[in-house]
């Protein structure tokens, strides 16, 4: 008989899944962080994948990992180091182990240890035989092949696919030990699997076998428990960046009054929001899979051009093919909204990895002078609204707009407290119907925006096009005077919306010696730290732009109140670069380009060093 | 609307935009066949959307009172789709050359071909580019000297008809600057084809390219050089149609007008047309014009609009609430 294994209670776990990138990690991972969610854990996911769909078994490139942070308080982050490493192979091990925490947890996969998958590892030893590994880590070893091969016997599928459920035995080992129920994942394969009953047989058998595993064995010597968040109130549901983005289109759209179009081509770690926009067709979401990149966003502006919502989406490399288009936009003065799902640079880069590294990009990154607003959103559930601020802007300025989001929050997951329908603020657009007076070029006293005349709308045919307008007209000028008249409206129209922003919000010490300024992707990194430094005595504050260009008007004079400036960035430090520019102030850049997020620690070890700086001083 | 308001004269598609083409080129007949032939299509004036790319004939929407769009260099073919898609009703016109729709905006053109729009995409060839003063294109004939060809060009051409047959047009056609009746007519042939229409115009560029077409287009071999492919008509040309074309499985050859092979456009001799439209210029053969294809087939916007109208019926049409209830949820007190 086992013994009664203890229950433990826990703060939070965060747990990493690593294992080939064939091995099924991404879906169990997700699948995990699922039953998580609606068990009312606060929680944050960080998937890592090879740019290689099945890169060759066993090798250290083609190690997939997905960690999950679970908690009972609010979190912002998948977390730094992993409680849990769960290592599918040799290669698993070796590109996770370091990461793990003294003392933490790692479920090895003995099966996969024979000679020639160490070799293809490039260990040279069994590093499983090496006394240390117990030392330093609570160590659960067990052959998931075979424990698969047993648990599916008699299923009749091959051994090679019998192998394949063994990421449901780690599932389900470790949905016993962290107190997970296995309903939600049984109806979760009842659904993938509905039309192959042969391979659902398996995968439940060897889901049910990995809890059986766990609580029949002393591998496990506590089983844990992470209570249920203390999240404000309200209605929850897990969300990817990406469907959380494409789902604020449809809304933005919706509060504007507009049909939708979304031309798109297909680019890591963008196409999710193409494949999300497809599903809404009951939305009369238009989405058009175009030819390449300059199509997906030319076809966007002929969408434009008859008065729908036409939003581009792609990577970087696909922004750099859209500039010219982009730019023509801004020359016709149109709605348009470009979603740059950053990755790793430049050229093909590092496509499966994150990176901060287009705001300048976004910013000035056209030929002559075409300005246009950047909106950045701060994690994956936040996606959401800022998609429905670049609709709005785009629709009330008339001018094309970025939305800056990367890899890390589209693909990343957190629980998403939905608003309410009443909560969000329509604005819908009108196009123009008066014929009297009418110009193409006039512009709204407020906005400098110009009307929107749509094709189909009687006395109101005009042309329009990218050689530069006569003010009101909109006829063709090559007029000197009238050119500089047009460039300066049309950068005061843009460096106008910074009027329409909320006050700058400053998180913890309003005044003190140092602020975190930050932008996009890293807030959750940065709350944590700048937490933890105030927890310390610290006095720090943070600041996070959501509206990165233009700039906040009173961005300049919050940052005022600190003594020093730190500006953490997944690049070389471009708002850095922006910030001293625009203000000629004396900032601290902290810039790291590793294909991966800032962890709260080190952000937290240059806090302590600026202050400590200050107090030396 | 009543049927009176759409009884159009060509100056109601003349806009007050000064006309600013080289004198004596050949855009100012089609400009003037163009808008003799929107007058009498029975479409109302605001519906139309004339969309162009780069170059001399891409200055085409600003002399046209209707709606219009001078977009960027090769881009027109993918900003109409644009245009289609979301609303469907409009009439949408492309104007491009052949530097911006085989250079530069190629893959455009070859995608809206094969995705079947109902667009309509006029081609003006005159083998040079004008705009950036006499350079060859991917139409011109090998050997001429142009200011990047100083030895003689060495490209072997683009065929647009070939293209066009090749990339899938539904409604593939050639027509001449100068000869306004047949333009007009076939401007009308491709209007009233359900889908993507081509239609290649030879077209003349007195300052770069003078005559670029004499051997095909001059009044005084025009009826011996011209064969005009007339759906379910005879192959005949000649001054007084007294000469035909027969076309056998190895060869097109000329004979008597009572011999001449009927043409048919409607797939059956798609294999024909690509034949006909590779013979050489100057061979016995005379230079093709006219419709060289016309098959429907499903139209790209139509079937995207159907796709929706059938998901709405299915699943309800999706409003901000049912958007935001979407998904698992789970509640917090």
């Amino acid at each position: 008989m086992p013994k009664e294994i203890p229950l433990q209670q826990l703060e939070e776990v965060i747990i990493r899944f690593a294992g080939d990138s064939g091995d099924g990690m991404q879906l169990t991972g997700n699948q995990f962080t699922n039953t998580a969610a609606l068990l009312g854990n606060d929680l944050a996911t960080f998937p890592d994948y090879p740019a290689e769909i099945r890169a060759p078994v066993g090798t250290l490139f083609g190690v997939s990992g997905f960690q999950v942070r679970l908690s009972s308080q609010e979190i912002h982050t998948p977390g730094d180091a992993p409680d849990v490493l769960v290592a599918m192979n040799p290669a698993a091990l070796k590109t996770n182990i370091e990461d793990l925490k003294e003392g933490g947890m790692l479920i090895v996969n003995t099966g996969n240890f024979g000679p020639r998958d160490l070799d293809k590892a490039r260990y040279e030893e069994n590093p499983l035989d090496d006394p240390q590994l117990e030392e330093r880590y609570q160590v659960v070893a067990i052959d998931l092949n075979e424990a698969t091969l047993k648990a599916v016997e008699g299923s009749g599928l091959s051994n090679k696919d019998a192998l394949r459920c063994k990421n449901m035995i780690a599932l389900g080992m470790l949905s016993h030990a962290y107190s997970r129920p296995l309903e939600g994942t049984e109806e979760w394969l009842k659904q993938k699997f509905a039309n192959k009953p042969a391979v659902l047989d398996a995968n439940l058998r060897a889901l049910h076998a990995g809890a059986d595993i766990a609580d029949n064995t002393e591998l496990f010597r506590v089983r844990y428990q992470v209570p249920r968040a203390t999240l404000p109130a309200g209605t929850y549901r897990n969300i990817m960046g990406n469907q959380a983005l494409a789902m604020g289109l449809v809304a933005g759209a919706k509060l504007a009054e507009l049909k939708l179009f979304y031309g798109s081509y297909p680019i890591t770690p963008a196409s999710d929001v193409l494949h999300a926009l497809s599903r809404y067709k009951n939305y009369g979401v238009l989405t058009f899979q175009a030819e390449d990149e300059i199509a997906a966003v030319t076809s966007a502006i002929g969408a434009s051009y008859t008065g729908a919502l036409g939003v581009t989406g792609t990577s970087g490399p696909g922004v750099a093919l859209k500039s010219e288009a982009i730019g023509l936009a801004v020359m016709l003065e149109l709605p348009l909204v470009v979603v740059d799902v950053q990755r790793a640079g430049p050229s093909t880069g590092l496509p499966t990895k994150t990176e901060q590294a287009d705001l300048l990009q976004a910013v000035f990154g056209r030929n002559s002078e075409a300005p246009l607003p950047v909106i950045a959103p701060s994690s994956p559930a936040d996606c959401f609204e800022a998609a429905i601020e670049a609709v709005r802007i785009a629709v009330t300025y008339m001018t094309p707009v970025m939305l800056l989001s990367d890899g890390y929050l589209g693909n990343g997951a957190e629980p998403f407290r939905v608003p309410a329908a009443a909560d969000l603020k329509p604005f819908p657009v009108r196009h123009a119907e008066t014929v009297e007076g009418f110009q193409p070029y006039a512009r709204d006293p407020q906005t400098l925006a110009r009307p929107w005349a749509v094709p189909g709308t009687p006395g109101l045919e005009h042309r329009i096009g990218g050689l530069e307008k006569a003010e009101n007209t909109g006829n063709v000028s090559y007029d000197p005077e009238n050119h500089e008249r047009m460039v300066e409206t049309r950068e005061r129209k843009v460096m106008g919306v910074a009027a329409s922003y909320a006050p700058t919000a400053v998180h913890g010490d309003a005044e003190g010696d140092v602020c975190v300024l930050g932008w996009g992707s890293t807030f959750g990194a940065i709350r944590g730290a700048v937490d933890r430094a105030r927890k310390a005595g610290l006095k720090v504050g943070q600041v996070h732009l959501r509206n990165v260009w233009p700039l906040p008007n009173d961005l300049r004079e919050v940052l005022s109140g600190f003594r020093r400036v730190l500006v953490p960035e997944l690049n070389r430090g471009q708002l850095n670069r922006l910030i001293r520019s625009e203000y000629l102030i004396d900032t601290v850049s902290l810039p790291k380009v590793q294909g991966r997020p800032f962890q709260s620690s080190e952000l937290l070890q240059r806090i302590e060093a600026l202050c400590g700086q200050e107090a030396t001083r | 609307m009543s049927s009176t308001t759409l009884d159009y004269k060509k100056k109601d598609f003349v806009s007050d935009q000064e006309v600013r083409w080289c004198p004596g080129c050949g855009d100012y007949a089609i400009l003037n066949g163009v808008q003799q032939a929107f007058a009498g299509l029975g479409v109302a004036k605001e519906k139309f959307v004339v969309v162009s790319g780069i170059g001399c004939s891409s200055r085409f929407p600003y002399y046209m009172n209707t709606y219009g769009f001078h977009t960027i260099h090769g881009r027109a073919p993918a900003v109409a789709s644009g245009v289609k898609i979301a609303n469907p009703e409009l009439d949408v016109w492309v104007i491009t050359g052949d530097g911006d729709a085989l250079s530069i905006g190629g893959n455009h053109l070859i995608h809206a071909m094969r995705r079947n729009l109902d667009i309509k995409v006029l081609l003006f060839n005159n083998r040079i580019y004008g705009l950036t003063k006499g350079q060859y294109s991917p139409t011109t004939v090998p050997g001429m000297k142009t200011p990047s060809t100083p030895y003689g060009s060495l490209d072997a051409p683009f065929n647009p008809i070939a293209v066009a047959l090749g990339a899938g047009a539904g409604f593939v056609a050639r027509t001449v600057d100068t000869q306004i009746p047949h333009l007009r007519g076939i401007v009308e042939a491709a209007h009233k084809h359900k889908g993507f229409a081509f239609v290649e115009i030879l077209q003349n560029c007195v300052i770069f390219n003078d005559g670029a077409f004499d051997h095909v287009a001059a009044k005084d071999v025009r009826d011996d050089r011209q064969v005009d492919l007339r759906p379910g008509q005879p192959l005949l040309y000649g001054k007084d149609l007294e000469k035909g074309l027969r076309i056998t499985p190895d060869d097109i050859e000329v004979c008597a007008p009572e011999e001449a092979t009927l043409w048919h456009s409607d797939g059956g001799t798609g294999a024909s047309a690509f034949r006909l439209c590779q013979r050489p210029e100057l061979g016995e053969i005379p230079v093709p014009i006219g419709i060289f294809r016309q098959v429907e087939r499903p139209v790209l916007e139509e079937q995207i609009h159907a796709q929706i109208t059938a998901a709405t019926r299915d699943l309800g049409e999706g409003t901000l609430e049912s958007l935001l209830g979407a998904g698992e949820t789970w509640s917090v007190e």
